[in-house]
């Protein structure tokens, strides 16, 4: 069924769970580091590989962190909280149970506002909770890199052990035809907010921030919500916003020829753009939770609580709005910035000595081209906002023009150095000195005298050949303005 | 020259003082245990070369004039569920048959630094689940006054130990009286300090929120020496208590009970106990009172619960806790026949690894904590601890330390009790209420029942109080003179 015929006929509703894994230094529960990507098992320790008799500790860093996040995401914070054990059997999981919260958690009853087309949709944040992470399995032989078919498999524990915080949103209504573009925007929101606490890295494509997605359908929007499916394995904000969409596709055809929705667990794949079941409820685990007895509960004094809050940074949304204000960009413009992931550079651009549309001028032009063409996120070229803030002011004091600037940053991407040193190495400077201008210049008057009798006679629009000529003399080293100037001065006396 | 009869103490101030040396005093032990383990199979492994090259490295930093630990040179066995870096850990089962833990727990590490020679792991009931040594996987240990009859358990190898003067002192753990009813059975003492007052890091959990590690030894005051070394906070355990350790060899040194108000638990004296621990309860209480104690009843009225709760608690607990053992990273694995999947292969590992009891009680503790039957069962569970608790805080109002017979009975014949679960768990009725309330006790032996077997008396006291237990056990053992031997 396409997407607006299954709107018309029903309901959605979304719930998203967002995990989000911690920039700590080290593990939740032990002193292994957490760097990505290192050698596999290289950062396991008795505790993480749960070894006998060895105990979890907490790390009080990752506390902070589930402090700040719940603060940024208007939660309340529980004065006591306490871990709990989640028992399954699963390989790369070491102890066979997961410390998570579950009864309580750290952080309850919040919200965080995200804008759609210019509507502001409240989405209610039911709790977050720390937990740590699981290892990863690979499988090894095999055609699909999935457990069957395959030969073997191998764990890597570096993983285990790594704190994750869970975000749990209350059920979200109302959001009709928009709910794929509300779990896109949410999602979004909520990365930009952990960002901004620098908390965690929140790259989707590493897996440092993950994404369920809880999707319903209901013949009536007053009704009781109808029977939800759990979408997994969605790694990028369009998957969250096609994920969605697909499902509520997929419920709608199910429900209009007369069938059930079975709650199931199912996974996302990107390739096809669709949903395949995995483990359903009847299959699912009873996680037997009860709490952690090796840990003692979390206490988050107010004052603690206090002074955490007064750390955390201008809440994204209204830092935009403050810098919209204050840059004088139209809504449009303050958008495509956002996209570009411009904001911070753009900043730093302006701190550094730049006008606000010189800066952006150059992040979103010539700089956003060359991120396109090349592939690299605008953050990551090698250049910065103290190089593009040089380039911005040797062109305003006419020192470059706007060619000669693109052949800077041209050297400065290729690793030729800063941008005056691209300047003195490529020798770019504008010729601004009259002596050596005049010359050109009475070369051109010579060698173009029709011309130059058609400006003595007032026709001064002529002049531009004259430049042309100068320009050309100067292989384009020349100031157009001044050598204007120089020409109509010599040809009227003025 | 044997020490075999020299207590502890004796052989830190002797190897001290130069009498005799650290490796003269290992050699006696091992040689006594090569004499006699073989009966009493009290140890799971025995390390000849670790022990001897301590004792040398003691003897050598002696004669260099450095300072010596507090247990330098003195021989200790310690229970094998904790950890043992380069020694075999297999906690009574099949499941770690051949691990050699890659570290030491604290406890272990703290014998070490304090100079303890450390002689071999001792038998217990798998993974501590017990109270005769019957469950071990490596067969039952003997009680050497009657080697037909158990030792108690779980730590039945680290009671006999000392009963049996393989060695003069050795660790314990005690979830529900692990410690206290095997002292009992083999006429040592036995304590059970505060939960948190020694380091659970590196003791392979049965209980988490009941285990505590605790020393044997023949005399209160060897007691409290290894006591003294074992304790104290520890970072990587976050149930470690922060502060400092109570004064217990202090205590026992200068054991004066006048004026010390000693309670009589009323609901655990009568009925069901064995006549004669009854009749060397009363005449201990007269000691204690000639001492210059104050005898007064108190009443626990919601003891009755205690062992009911218990048997949810530590079964859910343990079913969590023994999760772990999975074939995937240590120990057995069986039936990874390159076909069988990841699921198969561990069913059948634990299928296999496990022993009955060990599997009765994952069961009963996997069905306490299923959706649906939590609130009943766990959560009423501990709720009940929450009432003993109380309990405990009204009776030490009134009373400083408290005491009961340890065990209801003394030790019974191998194999009575092993098809009657029920009748086996009422050996710790007297002793589990202190683990539900993680306060100390202690077991000190007070005499022989009509056919020669030990019996115990045990003091209880508040968390932290641990010096008292002290102070009671040693002015008890003063006034009794126990000088009994197997």
């Amino acid at each position: 069924m396409r997407f607006e015929q299954a709107i018309s006929e029903f309901d959605p509703v979304l719930g998203l769970e967002v995990h989000v894994e911690l920039n700590t230094e080290t593990k939740m529960f032990c002193g292994c580091s957490t760097t990505f990507g290192a050698a596999p098992n290289t950062q396991v320790c008795p505790v993480c590989l749960a070894l006998p008799g060895s105990l979890p500790v907490v790390n009080g860093t990752a506390v902070e962190s589930a402090i700040r996040i719940g603060l940024a995401l208007n939660c309340a914070i529980a004065p006591r909280s306490r871990f709990a054990r989640k028992n399954y059997f699963y390989p790369d999981m070491p102890k066979n149970y997961q410390i998570s919260q579950y009864d309580e958690p750290i952080a309850v009853n919040g919200y965080l506002d995200v804008d759609v087309d210019g509507d502001t949709y409240r989405i209610g944040i039911e709790r977050a909770h720390m937990e740590e992470d699981t290892g990863k399995s690979l499988h090894m032989g095999g055609a699909t890199g999935r457990i069957h078919g395959a030969d073997y498999s191998l764990v890597d524990y570096n993983r285990a052990g790594i704190p994750l915080i869970e975000i749990v949103t209350k059920p979200i209504e109302g959001t009709g035809e928009k709910a794929p573009e509300v779990a896109r925007a949410y999602v979004a929101a909520l990365r930009d907010i952990l960002r901004s606490l620098g908390v965690s890295d929140v790259r989707m494509e590493q897996g440092s921030l993950r994404c369920d997605a809880n999707v319903s359908l209901r013949p009536d929007p007053q009704g009781p919500f109808g029977t939800r499916t759990e979408t997994k394995n969605v790694n990028s904000l369009r998957s969250v916003e096609r994920a969605v969409r697909h499902e509520i596709e997929r419920q709608a055809d199910v429900l209009a020829a007369g069938g059930t929705i079975v709650q199931e667990t199912r996974h996302w794949h990107e390739d096809t753009g669709k949903t395949t079941p995995g483990r359903t409820k009847e299959e699912a685990e009873d996680y037997r939770y009860f709490p952690e007895p090796d840990l003692a509960p979390v206490a988050a004094s107010e004052q603690w609580v206090e002074q955490l809050r007064a750390t955390l940074p201008e809440p994204p949304a209204q830092r935009r709005a403050r810098l919209q204000q204050h840059w004088g960009f139209t809504d449009l413009e303050m958008r495509d910035v956002v996209n570009a992931q411009a904001l911070e550079l753009i900043e730093q651009t302006i701190e550094a000595g730049a006008s606000a549309a010189g800066a952006k001028k150059w992040w979103l032009g010539e700089l956003a081209r060359r991120s396109n063409d090349s592939g690299v996120a605008l953050p990551d070229l090698p250049i910065d906002a103290v190089g593009v803030a040089r380039i911005e002011a040797l062109v305003a004091e006419g020192t470059l023009n706007d060619k000669m600037a693109r052949q800077v940053i041209d050297g400065i991407l290729a690793g030729e150095g800063s941008a005056d040193e691209v300047v003195a190495a490529r020798g770019l400077a504008l010729v601004s000195d009259d002596t050596a201008l005049l010359v050109a210049v009475d070369e051109a008057i010579a060698g173009n005298p029709d011309v130059a009798q058609k400006v003595r006679d007032g026709k001064v629009a002529a002049v531009g050949a004259l430049v042309g000529a100068v320009m050309k003399s100067t292989r384009g080293q020349a100031d157009a303005g001044r050598v204007r100037e120089l020409l109509v001065a010599r040809l009227t006396g003025e | 020259m044997s020490f075999s009869y020299t207590n502890a103490v004796d052989l830190a101030a002797g190897i001290a003082a130069g009498d005799f040396s650290a490796r003269e005093v290992a050699t006696s032990f091992l040689d006594r245990i090569a004499e006699t383990d073989d009966q009493l199979n009290a140890f799971l492994a025995v390390d000849v070369s670790g022990a001897l090259a301590t004792a040398d490295a003691i003897d050598a930093a002696r004669a260099r004039g450095e300072a010596l630990g507090p247990l330098a040179g003195v021989p200790v066995a310690v229970k094998d569920v904790l950890t043992t870096k380069g020694l075999p850990t297999t906690c009574g089962s099949k499941m770690l048959e051949g691990w050699i833990p890659a570290y030491d727990a604290t406890v272990t590490a703290n014998l070490r630094n304090a100079g303890a020679v450390i002689i071999g792991k001792t038998n217990m009931d798998e993974f501590a689940m017990g109270s005769s040594t019957e469950n071990s996987a490596f067969g039952p240990t003997r009680n050497p006054w009657d080697a037909g009859r158990i030792p108690g358990g779980s730590s039945g190898g680290s009671a006999v130990a000392v009963a049996a003067r393989q060695a003069p002192l050795s660790i314990g753990t005690d979830t529900g009286g692990s410690i206290r009813q095997p002292a009992a059975m083999t006429g040592v003492v036995g304590v059970k300090p505060t939960y948190g007052g020694v380091s659970c890091y590196g003791l392979v959990a049965l209980a988490s929120s009941l285990d505590q590690a605790g020393p044997f030894a023949t005399t209160v005051a060897d007691a409290a020496m290894l006591h003294a070394v074992m304790a104290g906070h520890d970072p990587r355990d976050s149930t470690s208590i922060d502060a400092p350790v109570p004064p217990v060899v202090q205590a026992a040194a200068n054991p004066d009970v006048k004026g010390m108000r000693i309670g009589v638990v009323k609901q655990l004296t009568g009925e069901g106990f064995q006549r004669e621990v009854r009749e060397h309860f009363q005449e201990s209480l007269d000691a204690l009172a000639d001492a210059g104690a104050e005898i007064v009843e108190v009443s626990c009225p919601h003891f009755e619960y205690a062992l009911a709760a218990y048997y949810l608690i530590l079964p859910s607990e343990a079913s969590s806790n023994l999760a772990k053992f999975d074939a995937m990273r240590y120990g057995l694995r069986v039936g990874d026949d390159g076909d069988r999947s990841v699921e198969q292969v561990m069913a059948l590992t634990r299928e296999a690894g496990f022993g009955p009891e060990v599997k009765r009680r994952i069961m009963l503790g996997t069905y306490a904590l299923s959706s649906g039957y939590y609130d009943a069962y766990y959560g009423q569970a501990q709720k009940v601890r929450t009432l003993i608790a109380n309990d405990f805080a009204a009776a030490f109002s009134q009373a400083d330390v408290l005491a009961t017979p340890t065990a209801p009975t003394t030790a019974f014949p191998l194999g009575e009790k092993v098809d009657d679960p029920l009748s086996m768990y009422l050996q710790d009725i007297a002793t589990i209420p202190a683990n539900l309330a993680g306060i100390p006790g202690m077991s000190v032996p007070v005499g022989l029942d009509d056919q020669g077997l030990p019996i115990g008396l045990q003091f209880m006291a508040p968390a932290m109080a641990d010096d008292r237990l002290y102070v009671a056990g040693g002015a008890l053992e003063a006034a009794i003179g126990w000088e009994a031997r197997p």
